[in-house]
């Protein structure tokens, strides 16, 4: 019963991942993603820990792809041409290719060796022992992690702002060079009423 | 094994029956009535006692309508959004307990189709999947106002589930699990948390009419500028989707709005009885009878007030419920930690 519902998910997990990189259409790209995130979900249940399964749902599938779906729906992205990237784009793809077999190489070495990762157990992955090295093992970089984020937001929301009458600069694009020196040192003078 | 298996696949087919036999067509016919009430007319009231059969009529009515696809549509997502719509709102009840935990034949019996350790967030996460259905019927109908009404619903869910989920992370905090059944067993003992939590209650009874897409924040879907949202293109039995998906959305939001605010399933004042099944019938009846209320809520504030402005409903979510759910939070840990509650 759990193998059978292992390889069913598993097998939609790596199917759906494989649409998601070949489909030329991006709405179809991202709800393939939606099927992989959930297939994966339900792999960590199997996996005793349903608390990663939730999150995972929670946050990715209830949020960040729908965010997705909503940019893509907004812009109006069209059916993807091919053979638009240029030959540099290979060598970073190369890299992270690279990068994640050596991973899957490194964990599977270590599983067959005799000291072996030890599997999750209940209390491991139960929420009170998760919250607890989280707010108390790892409390500092918790806090870093929340700081880095909020700088994030705070620096999407300078980005996206939409400027005051009196800053807007008259239409047209302005001088590549001057933009990066001059913005940062006379903005927030002439915005001063 | 195979007897939790048998129990649960039990519980889940009286839930089904619940929400697809009694509670949807039930509520299509006090919506109905209880709008012509307001308007003062009478409403559909020829069919059977009170017009109560006008929802068979209906259902007959989307069985044999024709199913029209629209030949410019994006086949297989316009034909799968109804299903996406149903899915959700179909699962999300399970968590919900409806019943005192009772020892049946010796088993534990909890009265819950899926009571984990994670309960309520796995409500969450069921309830956000929900929106998918109409951002892609809202695509895949190839229609400006449905592609209008995906965008808004997928904005506005994503609004206002922040502030709901901080409302709800507030209700727990009190209770320190996030397990139904046990925030049921300390509003029992202690009081309904509506009162200690009045703040909370109504941040989330505002961002609940804002996830189910009911007016006043109807956005996605608001006749008077976008013919009919999303689901525009869509006639006969996959409308029919929708408009049910709708319904049973209400009755989980408000199922979850009675466990974390109004004690769940306890009748106040009465103890549960012993018997599984008198215990069943009485938790059943405590539970549905507040979703009872807050379906009538549902329905009276719908006939009652007008649509908000797309920015105003942007602006509510972001600049007032948010800073309102975050101050709960803050103010709700702290009286926890000071032991007030």
């Amino acid at each position: 019963m759990e193998v059978a519902v292992f390889a069913l998910f598993a097998a939609l997990a790596l199917a759906s991942a494989l649409v998601v990189v070949t489909h030329r259409n991006p709405v179809y790209s991202t709800m393939s993603l939606v099927v992989t995130l959930v297939s994966l979900a339900v792999l960590f249940v199997l996996l005793g820990a349903p608390f990663l399964a939730v999150l995972q749902v929670l946050i990715y599938t209830g949020a960040i792809l729908v965010l997705f779906l909503f940019v893509i729906m907004l812009l109006n992205v069209g059916r993807e041409e091919a053979g638009g990237g240029s030959k540099l784009s290979k060598v970073p793809a190369l890299v992270a290719a690279a990068l994640f077999g050596g991973m899957v190489a490194l964990f599977s070495w270590r599983a067959f060796r005799d000291d072996a990762l030890a599997p999750l157990t209940e209390e491991f992955v139960s929420l009170k022992t998760l919250a607890g090295a989280l707010f108390d093992r790892y409390l500092l970089v918790f806090e870093l992690v929340g700081l880095l984020l909020l700088v994030a937001v705070i620096a999407a929301t300078v980005l996206a702002r939409r400027p005051r009458p009196e800053e807007r600069e008259p239409l047209g694009p302005r001088p590549q060079g001057e933009s990066g020196s001059g913005s940062g040192a006379g903005a927030p003078g002439e915005a001063a009423p | 094994m195979g007897y939790a298996l048998g129990i649960t696949a039990a519980e889940f087919a009286v839930m089904l029956g619940l929400l697809m036999g009694l509670i949807a067509p039930v509520m299509v016919w006090v919506e109905r009535r209880m709008c012509a009430m307001i308007q003062d007319r009478p409403g559909p009231n020829r069919l059977g006692p009170f017009g109560l059969f006008q929802p068979l009529a209906d259902v007959f009515k989307f069985f044999f309508k024709e199913d029209l696809t629209p030949a410019a549509v994006d086949r297989p997502l316009y034909l799968i959004a109804p299903a996406l719509a149903l899915l959700p709102a179909l699962t999300t009840f399970v968590v919900i307990p409806f019943g005192p935990p009772l020892e049946v034949a010796g088993r534990e019996v909890d009265f819950t189709v899926a009571g984990t350790e994670a309960g309520v967030l796995l409500f969450l996460a069921l309830a956000s999947l929900g929106v998918y259905s109409l951002v892609v019927a809202g695509y895949a109908s190839n229609n400006k106002f449905s592609l209008l009404g995906g965008i808004r619903a997928s904005a506005q869910m994503i609004s206002y589930e922040l502030a709901l989920t901080l409302t709800v992370l507030a209700a727990l905090l009190p209770v320190g699990s996030f397990n139904l059944q046990e925030i049921v067993a300390w509003q029992r003992e202690n009081v309904w948390m509506a009162a200690p939590q009045a703040l909370g209650f109504l941040v989330f009874l505002v961002a609940a009419f804002a996830e189910t897409n009911r007016l006043p924040f109807d956005l996605p879907e608001a006749e008077s500028e976008l013919v009919a949202g999303f689901h525009t293109e869509y006639s006969a039995f996959r409308f029919a989707s929708f408009f049910t998906a709708e319904y049973v959305n209400m009755a989980t939001l408000s199922a979850l709005g009675v466990t974390l605010y109004f004690g769940g399933w306890s009748v106040p004042f009465v103890d549960p009885p012993e018997t599984w099944w008198l215990a069943a019938l009485y938790g059943i009846a405590g539970l549905f009878g507040k979703v009872a209320l807050f379906l009538f809520l549902f329905v009276w504030v719908r006939w009652s007030f007008p649509r908000f402005r797309y920015d105003q409903l942007m602006r509510l979510g972001w600049k007032v419920l948010l800073p309102l759910a975050l101050l709960n939070v803050v103010g709700v840990a702290a009286a926890t930690l000071a032991g007030w509650l």
